[in-house]
Formats: C-alpha cells, structure tokens, sequence
C-alpha cells in the first residue's frame, strides 16, 4: 500500500448525502478480477450519460455535463468533499479503488459508514471526519474559488487552507500508523502469530467442535 | 460491575491481544467466500507466498454472478463467467470447500451457511459482503469486510479491530397479521435512518423479535447494515438450538453437548449497559414499502409519499426532492398509487423457504396482474428450491404466472443477467434501493414476500392484511 504522508490537491465537492458504494462503482464494473482500472468508472451511472458495461472505451462515452467531477474547473482534483454517510451500502472495496485509481487521495465529510471507512485506510486513501459547520464552510470555499486547493498534513493532523487557516482532525493511532508508513496489515499481524497460535490452542479445548477438519 | 452484553461476550471470547494503540486483534471462526470479493484476495496471497492459515475455517460458493436461468450451459456473460470460475480455480488450488455452481448446495452464501449450520452460535464470522450481519441472529458476530480483510483473514485467521458501541432495539409486542420480520426492520430503519447504527451493534430483542422464527431473525439481522451496524444480533434460544441442530456442518454426539452447554450464555445479562436503546411497539408495525432511493425512505403501505416542502432539514429536503426525481413519484401520492412493472421476491433478506411459503400463500389460486410485465421468483438456495418443490410451491407460483427460478443472488444486484430495465418500477424483497441497484435507471421499492406477491396480482400496492391468504401456508410461513 501506498503510504500517505501529506498532500496538497486540488478539491471537488459532491454536495449529496448517503452516497452509497452502488453509485460509486456500479455492480457490472465488479465482475473484474483485478485491483485496478476501476478509476474511469468511478461514479459511472452520474458521470456519463449512456449505459456503462465493462470493456467499453470510456473516453469515446458521452460525460454528463451536470456532474460536478466532469466541469473543467475540477478536472486533476484529489481531495473529495463529501456529505453524512458517505460510502454506505455494500462492503466492495472496489469503491475506494475506484477512487484511488482515479487519483482521489482523501475523501473529507461528516461522517462515513463503517466498511467504507475501514476500506479506506487499507488503499492508501485517507477519510477525513469535520463537523457540519467546517464542512459548509469548504464547500462554500471550494465552490466560489476556482482552483481551490487543501494541503493536507497526516503526521500533524492539519488540513491548511489557502488562506493559511489551519484545520484539525481526528484519526485513530493505529490507523495513522498503517496509512503513514504504508504498512502491510497482514505482515503486522503475523508479528503476534505466538498469541494466535495460543488463542487457537486455548479455544479448540473450549470449542472443539470449531476445529474438527 | 454492569453485566455484558451478547456483543461483549463475543468480543471477550475472541480476543486474542489488545495492542497498545487501542486497537485489538480478534480471532475469526469462519469466512464465507463468493466470486466478486475474493479473486483480488487469493491473488494477493500468491503474491505473497502465503497460504489459507486454516483451510475449514472457510466455506465457498458463487452467487452473485449465477444465471437464474438454465446453467447446463454455463454462464452466457464471459466477464461473469471468468469470474465464477476464478472462485473454481483458487479453490480447487488452495483447497478451500467450495459448492460449485452445479451442487445442489450453491446458493446465496448468508442463505447456504445457515442452512448448511455451518453458521454456529457464538462464531465470529466475516464475508466479503455487508449482509454478513444476517449470521447475527444466532447470536454470532458477523460482519461484513472488504476485499484486503478477506485476505487478512485467510492468512491470519484474525483481524485488526475496534470494538463497536451497543444499541439494543427492542420491540415488544405481538406483530398484528400480515406484519412480518422485513417490515420490523424497514420500520427500525425509518426510525433510526440508515446512519443511526454506525458505529454499533445493534442487538434486536424484545417478545416480538423472539417469536419470530430463526428465518424471520435472519431477515432482521440481515438488513442491520442497511441501519448502518455491521454487526446486528439475537440472543440464544431453543428455537435456535433446534435450527442448528443436526445440520451437516453443526457439532454432533458429545461435541453437541457440549456446544448448546456454551451456547446457553449467549444472551446480554439482565444489567448488561447499552450505549443507545430504540424501542418500538410491534402493534404499530404495518406492512412498510420503501418510496425512495435508501432504506429509511419507508412508509407504511396505508401511507403517502412525503412532501419535501414539509421537511425542515435542508440536506434532508434535497434528499427527498432527489429522490421524488429518480423514483418519477410525485410528493403526497398515495403508496397503493404507484405503478409497478416488474416483482422480484428473492435475495440474501428473502429467499428462504419461509419467504416462499409467505409469498405463495397469497399467490395461491390468484393471477400475475396483466400490467406486470414479469414476476420472478429466486429461491436462495438449490436446497431451499429443491423444498419448495417438494411442497408443491413451484407450481403455485408457475400457475400464478410468476417465473420459477435457479438460485443466486440475481435481481437484488443485477450483477447476472435479471435486472431492470430504465424506468421500470419494481416490489422487491430485496435490500437496497439505491438508485441503479437492480439495474441502471430502475426504481426499486422494498417489501416483505407477502407484500411483493400480493403487489404482482394486484398491478400495484395493496394492504396484504387485507387479502384472504391460504391458511395452511399462511401458518407454514408464520405469517400469523
């Protein structure tokens, strides 16, 4: 995984709730067997006008000039803004690599649901959680400043703003770890491969019937 | 010291370390795997040069992709078609149990571990899919994951963790006739909204939770994510005892014994603390049918669409408006008024042979409405289909003029071919009714089987209390 360290991009601001993970990738681009190539897709049935099914040239597809992440202004954009809810629905992770692969590196909103959250951090991609208030204050922001861009710190927890104005956030130790160094999950894991082992043994006298092969 | 929770005791019973950056590694029994969320998950294994830690702690079958319509050819879509056989291959490679497309065992995987009682109270246990929550209602703590936890698990047989915050929803009371378990849930979620339960475990109890069948606890817990909780869960009881019991995967002789004497604690104590507590009267619950484009867009069917002029939250009024769009509804119109063009009774929620038996009680002796352009019918299993016909249903259904079926997820996400056409209106017994859900530009409302059935012969919404049902399989299907 790709660490996050700090970023400055340039911000897009989806001013919907409930954004669920149907509407960020939809279903037929799952039927892929791979990690990548989901970014063209990203938000499928808003972003194009026609009918999307794998395997189509998505460039020559007609874009839907009413999607907010399809006006010239916001072409290049890297930080996604957000509203409650953002990612509910499905467990796919072929949401946030849909968003990786289209560039996107932090998603910020005032809240998100649980699995996406979760996905997230494990594909290099960083949620941030502000309150409603800084959040209506972004998307003002974001709207009225063309080329508006966030710089975004993980170590300091500090999102700048052009005008110098600093933001804080939240983001669970373990979490920032993983994310700031790149981690792989499974390798720390198997770090603790004694207690496991000694869990396993401890629980197969309680429940046998769980280890019978 | 307050008493614990049933989620406390579940997560007590699998911690194996709690690190000192607040998270905690917690052991996972079982996984359950299907084809679109495990291929990218075997792949990063080989990579790694690693192997499944324990190849029985998993269970795999395909589902999503399947063809609900004649397979003795196999799968017509060549996308889908790598893809189910991708889930073949690293099975048969890493020696992971798998029920292929052509086992009479294949079906919906929250249907087919249930079924199979290789879901087992007291487990943890993880899918690649968020209706994992469906394990919940035997007192097990099940809970979706992406694609990397998949792998995580294979490798390690553990997970990195926070724990959640507990919310009981209790609903009292006997459930009037014609109300059953989907109608409780989509009434929760209209009460907390599809965000209420981030962040927790829901746990449903109450009198009227615990006189729904062990099918009817799985149609609530399944549909617990769509509240936001990954993980909802019902306590131990006879009932669930009974259902285990003598599955093929479930524990025999002294091992049984021993596992219903463990499985006995598996309720909150009387003290136990919960972070947030719902309560509902189940007298108040009426068969619900959602209007708009999430979950807790619900009403009940005696209701009318709401009026975004009405809606005092800004964000929320956007949301309605939005809604009223896609759904081409328009505000203050009567539920019955909606016009309906295809029924879908099936999925991970409803596919059970008790949703069958309650779908072809009202079914029974009527006729698919002309204005219906199709009803199908997908049982969740090649098990639960093999029953019904044995009982005769398929043929209740086929005479009604509804479409019979081969198992899989189909139309709930239209990843196979059984989808909505742009437009279309559907009654559904699936989950979610996000916009594109069964198929792009398709309008999805929820509803319970009985509902959907007596919406096909109908042509629209109708009070299915109102319906003189088949009393012998009304009683089958505890539509009581």
């Amino acid at each position: 995984m790709e660490a996050f360290t700090q970023h400055t991009g340039l911000v897009v601001p989806l001013d919907r709730s409930n954004v669920d993970t149907d509407a960020i990738i939809p279903k037929q681009f799952l039927k892929s067997i791979k990690r990548t190539g989901f970014g063209p897709n990203l938000f499928d049935e808003w972003r194009y006008l026609d009918h999307g099914e794998p395997g189509m040239d998505n460039s020559k597809r007609p874009l839907n000039p009413d999607f907010v992440m399809n006006q010239e202004r916001y072409q290049g954009a890297s930080i996604l803004l957000a509203r409650e809810n953002f990612g509910c629905g499905s467990s796919r992770e072929h949401a946030p690599w849909a968003l990786e692969d289209y560039g996107i590196k932090a998603v910020i909103a005032p809240s998100f649901a649980d699995i996406f959250f979760n996905n997230c951090f494990k594909n290099g991609i960083l949620p941030i959680i502000l309150d409603h208030a800084t959040m209506d204050t972004l998307f003002e922001q974001t709207e009225a400043n063309e080329g508006f861009k966030l710089d975004i710190d993980l170590d300091k927890q500090t999102i700048t703003m052009p005008n110098g104005d600093v933001i804080s956030f939240d983001v669970e130790p373990d979490r920032k770890h993983s994310l700031y160094n790149g981690l792989d999950d499974i390798g720390i894991t198997l770090q603790q491969e004694d207690a496991i082992t000694a869990y396993e043994a401890e629980r197969s006298k309680r429940a046998p019937w769980l280890f019978n092969s | 010291m307050a008493g614990k929770t049933l989620y406390d005791k579940l997560w007590d019973d699998h911690l194996v370390a709690e690190n000192d950056d607040g998270s905690a590694l917690i052991y996972i029994d079982r996984q359950l795997l299907h084809e679109v969320t495990s291929p990218q998950a075997f792949e990063g294994l080989r990579l790694a040069g690693r192997k499944p830690r324990r190849l029985e702690a998993n269970l795999a079958t395909p589902d999503h992709n399947v063809p609900t319509t004649d397979r003795s050819n196999g799968i017509a879509d060549p996308v889908s078609r790598i893809q189910v056989q991708t889930l073949g291959d690293n099975c048969d490679s890493f020696g992971v149990t798998e029920f292929k497309m052509d086992d009479i065992r294949q079906g919906i995987v929250h249907i087919v571990g249930p079924e199979q009682g290789y879901t087992l109270p007291g487990l943890t246990m993880v899918c690649g899919d968020s209706h994992t929550a469906t394990h919940g209602a035997f007192g097990a703590m099940a809970f979706g994951v992406g694609t990397s936890e998949v792998e995580h698990v294979l490798a390690t047989q553990c997970l990195r963790q926070k724990k959640m915050k507990n919310m009981l929803v209790r609903v009292e009371g006997k459930l009037g006739t014609g109300v059953t378990a989907k109608d409780v849930v989509l009434a929760v979620i209209g009460e907390i909204g599809t965000a209420g339960g981030n962040g927790h475990a829901i746990e449903f109890a109450g009198s009227a939770i615990e006189s729904l069948s062990m099918e009817g606890r799985m149609t609530v817990c399944n549909m617990a994510i769509e509240a936001g909780a990954r993980v909802g869960l019902v306590a131990v009881d006879d009932k669930t005892i009974e259902y285990v019991k003598g599955r093929p995967f479930a524990p025999k002789g002294e091992q049984w014994e021993m596992a219903v004497e463990a499985w006995k604690d598996l309720h909150s104590d009387a003290d136990a603390q919960f972070d947030r507590v719902v309560e509902l009267k189940a007298e108040d619950i009426v068969p619900q049918v959602t209007w708009g484009t999430s979950p807790e867009m619900v009403k009940p069917v005696s209701g009318n669409i709401p009026n975004p002029e009405k809606e005092s939250n800004p964000v929320k009024k956007e949301g309605i408006e939005r809604a009223l769009q896609y759904m081409d509804l328009k505000a203050d119109m009567p539920i019955t008024s909606i016009p309906l063009d295809k029924v879908f009774i099936g999925s991970c929620t409803n596919a059970r042979i008790e949703d069958l038996r309650e779908a072809a009680a009202v079914a029974k002796g009527r006729k698919v409405s002309p204005s219906i352009k199709q009803a199908m019918v997908v049982p969740g299993s090649g098990l639960v289909k093999q029953q019904a016909e044995a009982e005769g249903l398929h043929t209740i259904f086929t005479e009604a003029g509804f479409e019979w079926r081969e198992p899989g997820c189909s139309m709930c996400l239209a990843m196979n071919a059984d989808r909505l056409e742009p437009g279309e209106h559907c009654a559904s017994t699936s989950n979610r009714n996000f916009e594109g859900r069964q198929g792009q530009g398709g309008r999805t409302h929820l509803v319970s089987p009985a509902m959907a059935a007596a919406a096909a012969v109908h042509g629209h919404f109708v009070d299915v209390r109102e319906l003189e049902l088949d009393s012998e399989l009304a009683k089958a299907s505890e539509v009581n």
